[in-house]
Order: structure tokens, then C-alpha cells, then sequence
């Protein structure tokens, strides 16, 4: 049954760093004819401390989103596929034999969807009536691929947007480096990786490249500002929104 | 198994700085990857094949002890003896005491990773003998005085020119020895032929050990392997303790996955099964058969949260696969085990601390897990060795207490929300159109090559919530 309105779990990057991409998730979501509701309190998913290896703190977090996420029955979206991973595979691993957590945790892992997933399968949408001009690529980010097995959904709601042309990115599936505390613990080894994407992505003809992770999405950003490079990273909610990107946001 | 001295950081910079070396890793993981698609795809369901493959390893591990027994009951009574070697060093003095009781001179050695893991070359050549590795790239390698930097293809990181260098100064070879890769492999089999057909002893590792009958299994693609068991007198295989499959059924699934995963082979060129020293009235074979059997830390990894990394079969594609590993080689590692399943395996069997950079080694993009042929969670056994880190002290302060604070304030929304506000007052003023490019002490790192978002100073809660027309809501905007 097509559900008639959602719990955005906004993510705390999309909140405090692109709260413009937020507002993308929105338009794009209400324009396919869903409402949506913006659980209260929420604040991370906890994969910071989850990927340091603090397992208290990760489940602190773990549980306090699950509290936030319980108040209703609604299904949830989340923009990224790696806190989606996180909520849909990890808070079960996590909690899963917690008497009372585990079964929430399995709750809420059963009907929370990454953005391009809902929209694609839960909804059956791929033209979202979005349009632009240039050349669009995409980025397929780690955790959304593996973790989730999203790779045809971006591309097919990409391809469903009128006026613009796509074009494959060489290496899609190579991680860009970023990898949380990796991008600043082992940033040496990070910045590699990145040079090596965003050779990639400079090479490919695009003039955007979408992603499915804010995360992974300022940090190819972050590296072809700094190389002056006219090709832009954007979150793929705002494409489909037609809105200007995370670059552009006025801050 | 030790770490090198270096610290690891030291350890990247330097390889870093290596651009002939990346190039050539980079190159040739490449290419191997290529080939592992084209080998895989060509399976009816390879899926399924390795679901088998899994199972198999999974069904050994959950009753090694079992399948052991029947193993050394059949190497017995094939007529091969067995030691079973505690720790590394036991298995050492065992092939240093029967070399030193048989008189032995000269070792031809065929590559065996668990060799390099207890570090028996040196001890055997401080005994006198002469130890000569006879797989064509650890032959190169010892030669060097190199350490292999990929479990498979121990050369990766070698150019060939860097290789016609080795045997130029090495072995005072000519130009046109080293005119080509086929010159200088004819040339390597000059010097090994002298080494086999006067060695002692042959020491060689073991792919699979056959429980059922008692054999071993040993893949290579030159022959050395073969030579190595065959023409010397006694015949030491080394053997992990968890190399076992049941039955030669299981052997034929594993040897399917093997090759087409570690070389993007159908089978390896060469695929020996040897089932003990020659019988009488056989022209050849060894007159000794020794298995060693080495546990080094893997009885006590069987029994904790990482056993799946045991399933492993060193067939070296998630090192291909793994995008550090292509940034940074094999060496950076510090290990014999590098790339994922070494940043797994080398902590598990030495302890975190020896090895506790490993498992941040990783964006944990999960790539290895993708084409790994037993399909190991390496990603998650990562994870669980950055907690056992942080359980043990390893992690930095700053890190700790950045987690700390998360936590704290991640249970408490409201402070979430000010804190948030705060981040983006301050960063608001290092900030240009938004964006940052100098980041404060830890994290300068990022700020070495990308620039780093400023944080928005109305949150898309507040945003949200002034739009509602009241300081928090969820109510539907529809």
C-alpha cells in the first residue's frame, strides 16, 4: 500500500551542515504526493561512535533514535544510505538481543527506506517531474551500494530527469576515501583515494555528480573546491528538486 | 608474528611517497581484479558456488578438532609423520632440530605464507643452512633481502625493471638476461635447477589439507611447488591449523573458487595433491613426509567473535580489491598479512596492541567482503577490533573524548541543537562562501587536500520549526 506519509530521519549532517538538502528530501517527497513529518528530538544515528568501536556510546545514541523513531508508525525515510544502513542493519546487530530494543530495533528496521529506495520501490516513482540542465553522473557511496544494495535506483530517478543528459563515472563504485574519522585519522591515505575519485570525476564530462550521502558528497566537494574544479558533488535530492546543491547554499 | 619497528604513520608516508610502487600495485591489482570478474562471471550461479564454499569452511571450522584428528590418523597412516606446533617457535625448533638430525644443507622452500608468519628463514640460515625460496617472486624477494607485500603475489610492488635491477646486482646478470620478463624467468630457473637438485630438504606450505585422505593440496602456477616436494629427501609441508577441508569433494568447490578469485584462473596451473613420502616401488617422491600443523594463536581466534576470518583461503582478492591497500601497498601493513584480511588477521593472532592501527585502516566500503569467495564480514570484524582497541587503551584521547561528547549530547536534543548552533558561530568565522580550509589541530589532516563545510547557522530543525510557527513540531506540513 502506497503510504500517505513518512518520518524523515533528517540525519544530523543534512540538519546542521546542508539544511537546504533537507529541504530538497521534502519538496522531492512531498511532490510524490507524501506527507511528511519530521520526528522531534532527533540527533545522530550514532556511526561515528558505532565505526570508532565505542559500543556504549553507539548504543546510546542507538536506543535514543529508536525512542525518537517509535513515537509513530509512519514509515521512515532517511537521505543516506549509510545512516539508513545503520538504522535498517546495524542498530539490529547492535540491540538485537536487548529485550527491549530489539524488538523496536527490528520495528523500525522493517519500514525505514534510504530516500531513492522509497521513492523507487515503496512508491513506484521514477520520474519526480524534476528537471535541469548539463550532464548528470553518480557516485555510488559505500555503505548505500554494499549495505544496502542501492545502485539502479539514483540512476534510474537521474535518467528521469528531464532536460539533462547522464554519463557513466569511470570507478563508480570505488570508495572516494572519506570513511568518517578515516578522512582525518588516516587523512593522508584519504586524500589519495579522493585524488584518485576526483580525477575520475573531472574526467567523466559531468557537470554534476549526485550522491546518495551528504557525507561522501562534502568530501568530493570539499577536495574539487579546493582543486577550483567547475564540476559539482550534490546530494540527489537536490537534483530531483531542482534546488541549487550544497555548494550553493547560502550558509 | 611481529610488527615492524616503524610506526605505521611512518610506514604510509614512506609508501606514499613511493610513485613507481603504487603505480604498480595500482596497476595490477587492476588487471587482477579484471580477471577475477571474467573467471567468476563465467560460473553458472558463482553466487551459489560460493554460498558452498562457505558452508564448507564454515562446517570444518565448527568441528576442527574432529576433522584434525582425521586428518593426522590419515597422514599417519599414509606414512607421513605430523607435528602439531603450539606456538611459532614450536614449529621452528621441530624443522631446525630434524634438519640438524638429518644433516641437512641445503632447503628448497615453495611459498608458504605460515614460513613467513613464524619467521623460520632466519633461523635456518643462522644454523648454516642454505634456504632457497624457489617461488619465482619470493625467490626475487629473498634475493633483495624485500618482504612479499601481497599474500598471493608477493612481487606486486616490483616493476620489472626493479626485478632486472635485483638480478643484475644479485646474481651479476647481463643486459640481455634481463632483456625481458621470459629472459629473466629463464634465468631464475638456471639458478633454482642447481638449488633443487641438490637440496636436502623441501619445505613447502599447504593450500587445503584433504582429512578424509589424509593429503595435502598445493596450488602454483611454475612447477616449484612440485619440485620442491618432490626431488628432495624429506618433504616438510606447513600447514595453518584451519587449512582443512573434510572430504576431496569439498576440495574440488574450494579449488573452483580459489583460483578463479586469487589469479582469475578456472584451476591454478598447477594443482598437486600428495598423499605421503614415496611408497616402495615408486620412482620417486620423498623418503620423509613431515606435516606441521600450526595453531600460533588461531585455537584461541576459533573460540572469540572473529573465527569467520579463519574461513579465509588466502586467495588474495580482497588485498585487490581494497582501495587502501591500492593507495598503500602491502609493506605499509607491517605485517605478512596485509590488505583487509591481513588488518583482520594480524591483530587476531598478535594481540590489538601489536597491531592496533590495522582495523582504522579501512573506510569500511566493504569492496574485500564483495569478492571475497567464502564471503567474510571482514568489515564487521574490523569493527569489532576497533572496539576491542578502545576496550584496551588504544585509542586516542582526543578521539575518545569527541566520542564522549557525542554521546553526551546526542541523548540530549536540546543541547544537540545548541551545540550545533555554537559549532556554526565559531565556524562561521574561519569560514569563506561557506566553506573552510584550515581546520584546527586533529583535524588539519582533512583540510590538507579538501576543504571542509562551514555548518549552517539555522539548523533545518530550526528551519522546520520556525516554518510550523512554533519552537518544535511534528505535525505533517500537509
Amino acid at each position: 500500500m502506497r503510504p500517505a506519509r513518512v518520518q524523515l530521519l533528517v540525519t544530523c549532517l543534512v540538519d546542521r551542515f546542508f539544511p537546504g538538502t533537507g529541504e530538497s528530501v521534502v519538496s522531492v517527497l512531498e511532490r510524490a504526493g507524501v506527507a511528511v513529518t519530521l520526528p522531534v528530538g532527533q540527533t545522530c544515528c550514532g556511526q561515528p561512535a558505532f565505526n570508532a568501536g565505542y559500543d556504549a556510546d553507539s548504543r546510546a545514541l542507538a536506543r535514543h533514535t529508536i525512542d525518537v523513531l517509535s513515537a509513530s508508525d509512519d514509515p521512515i525515510v532517511v537521505p543516506s544510505g549509510s545512516c539508513g544502513d545503520m538504522v535498517i542493519h546495524q542498530y539490529v546487530a547492535m540491540l538485537g538481543d536487548d529485550p527491549e530494543y530489539g524488538p523496536k530495533a527490528r520495528a523500525i528496521a522493517a519500514r525505514t527506506y534510504e530516500l531513492t529506495t522509497f521513492l523507487t520501490r515503496v512508491l513506484g516513482v521514477t520520474d519526480v517531474g524534476a528537471t535541469a540542465t548539463g550532464t548528470l553522473s553518480y557516485h555510488a557511496c559505500c555503505h548505500g551500494l554494499r549495505g544496502l544494495g542501492i545502485d539502479s535506483e539514483p540512476k534510474a530517478l537521474l535518467a528521469g530527469v528531464r532536460g539533462a543528459t547522464t554519463c557513466p563515472l569511470p570507478e563508480a563504485e570505488v570508495c572516494c576515501g572519506f570513511g568518517g574519522l578515516f578522512a582525518v585519522k588516516m587523512a593522508d591515505i584519504s586524500g589519495e583515494m579522493l585524488q584518485r575519485k576526483l580525477d575520475a570525476i573531472e574526467a567523466c564530462g559531468a557537470d554534476v555528480v549526485a550522491v546518495t550521502d551528504v557525507s561522501c558528497g562534502m568530501h568530493m566537494a570539499g577536495g574539487l573546491r579546493r582543486r577550483g574544479s567547475r564540476v559539482r558533488v550534490v546530494h540527489i535530492a537536490d537534483v530531483l528538486a531542482g534546488a541549487a546543491g550544497p555548494n550553493a547554499e547560502p550558509k | 608474528m611481529n610488527p615492524v619497528d616503524v610506526p605505521f604513520y611512518r610506514r604510509v608516508e614512506e609508501a606514499l611517497g613511493k610513485t613507481r610502487m603504487r603505480q604498480a600495485v595500482r596497476h595490477t591489482s587492476g588487471r587482477a581484479m579484471e580477471s577475477r570478474r571474467a573467471a567468476i562471471a563465467e560460473l553458472d550461479s558463482s553466487d551459489a558456488v560460493r554460498d558452498q564454499a562457505r558452508a564448507i569452511r564454515a562446517r570444518t571450522l565448527s568441528a576442527l578438532d574432529q576433522h584434525l584428528d582425521t586428518f593426522v590418523t590419515n597422514v599417519e597412516k599414509n606414512g607421513g609423520t605430523v607435528f602439531f606446533a603450539e606456538t611459532g617457535d614450536d614449529a621452528v625448533d621441530y624443522i631446525r632440530t630434524l634438519a640438524r638430525e638429518r644433516g641437512v644443507k641445503t632447503i628448497v622452500k615453495g611459498k608458504s605464507m605460515v614460513s613467513e608468519e613464524i619467521e623460520l628463514n632466519p633461523v635456518l640460515e643462522a644454523d648454516g643452512m642454505e634456504v632457497v625460496e624457489t617461488d619465482l617472486g619470493e625467490f626475487i624477494v629473498q634475493l633483495d633481502n624485500d618482504k612479499p607485500s601481497h599474500i598471493v603475489a608477493p612481487i606486486l610492488h616490483k616493476t620489472k625493471e626493479d626485478c632486472a635491477r635485483v638480478f643484475k646486482e644479485k646474481l651479476g646478470a647481463t643486459d640481455e638476461e634481463v632483456a625481458g620478463v621470459p629472459q629473466m624467468t629463464q634465468l631464475a630457473r638456471r639458478v633454482l635447477r642447481k638449488a633443487f637438485l641438490k637440496a636436502d630438504m623441501g619445505i613447502s606450505g599447504v593450500n587445503f589439507g584433504v582429512a578424509e585422505t589424509g593429503s595435502i593440496c598445493i596450488c602454483t602456477n611454475e612447477g616449484n611447488g612440485r619440485l620442491s616436494t618432490s626431488m628432495p629427501r624429506i618433504h616438510v609441508a606447513m600447514m595453518g591449523m584451519e587449512r582443512l577441508v573434510p572430504t576431496a569433494a569439498d576440495l574440488g568447490v574450494m579449488l573452483e573458487v580459489l583460483g578463479r578469485s586469487g589469479t582469475g584462473q578456472r584451476l591454478t596451473v598447477y594443482s598437486n595433491i600428495l598423499s605421503g613420502p614415496r611408497r616402495p616401488g615408486e620412482p620417486d617422491g620423498p623418503e620423509e613426509f613431515h606435516v606441521v600443523i600450526v595453531d600460533n594463536g588461531r585455537s584461541e581466534v576459533l573460540a572469540g567473535e572473529l573465527a569467520e576470518i579463519l574461513y579465509c583461503i588466502r586467495c588474495g582478492a580482497c588485498l585487490y580489491a581494497c582501495p587502501v591497500y591500492q593507495t598503500i601497498g602491502g609493506h605499509a601493513y607491517g605485517s605478512v598479512y596485509s590488505g583487509p584480511v591481513g588488518s583482520v588477521l594480524s591483530p587476531a593472532l598478535a594481540g590489538i596492541h601489536a597491531f592496533h592501527e590495522l582495523p582504522h585502516a579501512s573506510t569500511l566500503c566493504g569492496a574485500c567482503k564483495e569478492v571475497c569467495p567464502v564471503r567474510i564480514d571482514i568489515p564487521r570484524m574490523l569493527l569489532r577490533l576497533r572496539a576491542k582497541g578502545v576496550e584496551a587503551g588504544e585509542s586516542p584521547q582526543w578521539v575518545s573524548l569527541g566520542i564522549k561528547v557525542l554521546g553526551w549530547i546526542g541523548t540530549r536534543p536540546r543541547l544537540f541543537g545548541l551545540a550545533g548552533r555554537v559549532a556554526a558561530r565559531v565556524a562561521g568565522m574561519a569560514a569563506t562562501d561557506g566553506w573552510i580550509r584550515e581546520l584546527p589541530a586533529h583535524l588539519a589532516g582533512w583540510t590538507a587536500t579538501r576543504d571542509f563545510p562551514a555548518p549552517a547557522k539555522e539548523s533545518f530543525q530550526e528551519r522546520w520549526a520556525k516554518r510550523q510557527g512554533r519552537s518544535s513540531t511534528d505535525r505533517s506540513r500537509s
